[in-house]
């Protein structure tokens, strides 16, 4: 069964059996990076454009090494800055690349719904690594594919969403394709982080972070981005970091077990304090690890999408 | 030249005719009207089943001109409102330069004059405040003596409490409306879609309906004030609608219009990204439109115009958020207007004709349009039932910036007649 769409643009209206392929492919490709040697030949003579119109550096890394690791040819772009201030337009960039005869672009861009708009005037397979504060897609599949290489399952677990939902990709992702594998999602942030109408996407919003631990099997932990409208969506770090920084005492107040993800970088001790980064029950590097190997599961599955 | 119009619908909200009737229009007068009419020399034009209107204006138009004719001009943007079925727009003065000084207004004028034969009636509005910038008054009383019709900053609200009562105060002495787009940009900075689901779940800066409504409901507050007249324009939400039933019942003189795609398209149009969909306000929700059919249909909404902003091919093709707002309207809105308010039973023939004629003409001031015996024919041509699909490449815009390309319509423009001059949409 091949997947329905040949780009990965988001998980909004993903079926549940396209995201479970793309999770149980994503098993094997795991295997192969515990092998001494971590490369195999699926994508030979295929040649991969990443285009990042934004700052990244783990996703933009983690895509390189999937691609490499499916013996890719990888074309690298870096362009900060939108397409209007560099004076070429995004067609034009992508058309320019594509001349070049690449088979697949992944891309990174501030706007929501660029790699949407990409996908209708370019011929390769597009991948979505992040459009504005829309969907990152990979992020939201290894985030689901690391629950379930830790707890065993999707459905039915409760998972906790905590920090700037409103801006957040990460956040969206996570919820389309957590609602359709059948989990419960509770978004948590102050009330000027939640956007409008957010529960008519199936989540639970709560403010209060201690209320809702108590029945929480996994919290997905956002970094909360200093820079942002500083001193109008929160008055302060410090004010952020107690009420809503997850720290031992907090998880210990809750009386449960949490698994703790966080899809990075992370602010330690603001968001989230240090022991609990590192504590026994946080996922956050096989989050990295695991992120690969979503990758070359979703690069490989569209390459044979032509 | 002599036009013999047959068996046409006579639909006038002046003086509340409806008949089937003829009209011998000899030099672009109305020679006579009666039944049977009969003439040796005159052009025969058969309108059995046709609409004869007085002539339609959309009070909100960018022609562009001067300043960015690649997206519009002057003659081209009369070609559009001629075969859209108007025989006057009201042009806004986001130019370069801007409509804030008399020349200005001389070249407009001095160009729709050409413009195919001077049929189209192009009546400026003039900024409200030098360039545009919210922040001294334009001089108005010159601006009003040259010809401008009403005072905007449209694109820009005039966001100053002081400034914005000191405008009505002052355009009121000349009998001029402030034409507001209403939306606070405390609120509405950086957006482009309705605050709400889809932006929720698109993840697309908002532009809260909040933004409009808080203006109007203190532009209202400044109308009944100063005794201003006040025009808000595009209206969006329904609860902005609201706030305009109030005023109006409380006597403050406040009137406003509303744009096709409010009454007919929804944000959640956006999750395709298409940047035809992208416009300023946003597309709001279902229950907003039906919130704007029922003021249409209540008197609450005076007029129907289309905030034509043609853009080029490639400013729109771009990100969604990096697009500029605005689409084009002036050959799609009577049809979408037959099609969504007549056809659907929202207003009748005569009210359609009163929101695009007799109302916004009293907005501004403009004399009623007579279609009586010795009067100058300005006058639209309707076709209230053929089916046609919209097909931007024929458009006489400069620009194909429309959502609505590929729309199944029911009614069309005929043609129009104005200033002795006469312009057929279609072939007849």
């Amino acid at each position: 069964m091949p997947l329905q769409s040949r780009h990965l643009l988001g998980l909004d209206g993903m079926r549940r059996e396209d995201i479970q392929l793309i999770l149980d492919t994503a098993v094997s490709f795991r295997e192969v990076l515990d092998r001494p040697i971590k490369k195999v030949p699926p994508l030979t003579g295929k040649t991969v454009a990443n285009m990042f119109f934004e700052n990244s550096t783990r996703t933009r890394l983690s895509f390189e090494l999937a691609e490499r690791r499916l013996s890719a040819d990888v074309l690298g772009f870096a362009a900060t800055g939108s397409s209007v201030s560099k004076g070429e337009t995004l067609k034009d960039t992508a058309r320019n690349i594509e001349a070049m005869k690449v088979d697949m672009v992944v891309m990174r861009h501030s706007a929501a719904g660029a790699p949407h708009y990409l996908s209708r005037v370019i011929e390769a397979n597009v991948i979505n690594a992040g459009d504005g504060s829309h969907e990152h897609p990979t992020q939201a599949l290894l985030d689901m594919y690391t629950i379930r290489e830790k707890l065993g399952r999707l459905q039915d677990l409760h998972v906790c969403i905590l920090g700037d939902i409103s801006h957040s990709r990460v956040a969206r992702s996570n919820i389309f394709g957590l609602k359709t594998m059948g989990a419960r999602v509770t978004v948590c942030g102050p009330a000027t982080m939640i956007p409008r109408e957010i529960t008519r996407l199936g989540v639970e919003v709560c403010h209060h972070i201690d209320d809702v631990l108590p029945s929480v099997d996994v919290l997905n932990v956002l970094r909360i981005q200093l820079e942002r409208d500083a001193g109008r969506l929160f008055p302060s770090l410090r004010e952020y970091h107690n009420f809503y920084g997850i720290t031992r005492k907090r998880l210990e107040k809750a009386g449960r077990t949490i698994t703790i993800m966080h899809p990075g970088p992370i602010n330690r001790d603001v968001e989230i304090s240090a022991d609990v980064a590192d504590s026994e029950h946080s996922v956050i590097l096989q989050q990295v690890l695991n992120g690969v190997a979503i990758r070359m599961a979703v690069l490989y599955l569209l390459s044979s999408r032509t | 030249m002599q036009l013999l119009l047959k068996n046409g619908r006579l639909v006038d909200p002046l003086t509340g005719r409806d008949e089937a009737l003829d009209l011998l229009i000899t030099d672009g007068r109305i020679d006579r009207i009666g039944h049977s009419l009969t003439s040796a020399s005159a052009q025969v034009i058969e309108l059995r089943g046709k609409v004869i209107a007085p002539g339609f204006i959309d009070m909100h138009v960018h022609l562009r001109e001067p300043g960015f004719e690649y997206k519009e001009t002057i003659a081209s943007g009369c070609a559009a409102a001629a075969a859209g079925g108007f025989t006057a727009v009201c042009c806004m003065p986001n130019t370069n330069p801007p409509i804030d000084d008399e020349s200005v207004i001389r070249f407009i004028q001095a160009r729709a004059k050409v413009a195919l034969g001077g049929l189209v009636d192009v009546y400026p509005v003039a900024a409200v405040t030098m360039a545009r910038k919210g922040e001294h008054l334009a001089p108005l009383a010159e601006l009003a003596t040259a010809g401008a019709v009403a005072f905007s900053d449209d694109g820009d609200p005039v966001a100053d409490t002081e400034l914005m009562r000191r405008a009505l105060e002052y355009s009121a002495m000349f009998g001029k409306p402030v034409i507001q787009h209403a939306q606070d940009p405390a609120l509405s900075k950086g957006g482009v879609a309705n605050e709400g689901f889809v932006a929720t779940s698109l993840g697309l800066p908002v532009i809260p309906r909040l933004a409009e409504e808080i203006m109007v409901a203190r532009d209202i507050r400044l109308a009944a004030y100063t005794g201003g007249l006040y025009h808000v324009a595009h209206v969006s939400t329904a609860e902005t609608l609201a706030t305009i039933r109030k005023g109006k019942a409380d006597g403050v003189h406040v009137t406003c219009e509303v744009t096709p795609h409010h009454f007919v398209l929804t944000d959640e149009s956006l999750r395709s990204f298409d940047t035809n969909f992208k416009m300023n306000p946003p597309l709001r929700t279902q229950d907003d439109v039906e919130a704007m059919k029922a003021g249409l249909r209540d008197g609450t909404i005076d007029a129907i115009a289309t905030d034509h902003a043609p853009h080029s091919f490639d400013e729109k093709e771009v990100e969604f958020q990096v697009a500029p707002f605005g689409i084009i309207g002036l050959e799609t809105a009577v049809g979408l207007a037959l099609t969504e308010l007549l056809g659907k039973n929202v207003l009748s023939l005569y009210q359609l004709v009163e929101k695009f004629s007799l109302n916004p003409r009293r907005i501004l001031h403009l004399p009623d349009i007579k279609i009586e015996e010795g009067e100058m024919a300005n006058l639209s041509l309707l076709d209230p039932v053929t089916e046609w699909v919209v097909d931007p490449p024929s458009f006489r815009s400069h620009s194909r910036n429309t959502p609505f390309g590929g729309y199944h319509l029911t009614g069309r423009p005929i043609g129009v007649l104005n200033n002795g001059q006469v312009h057929w949409s279609t072939p007849s």
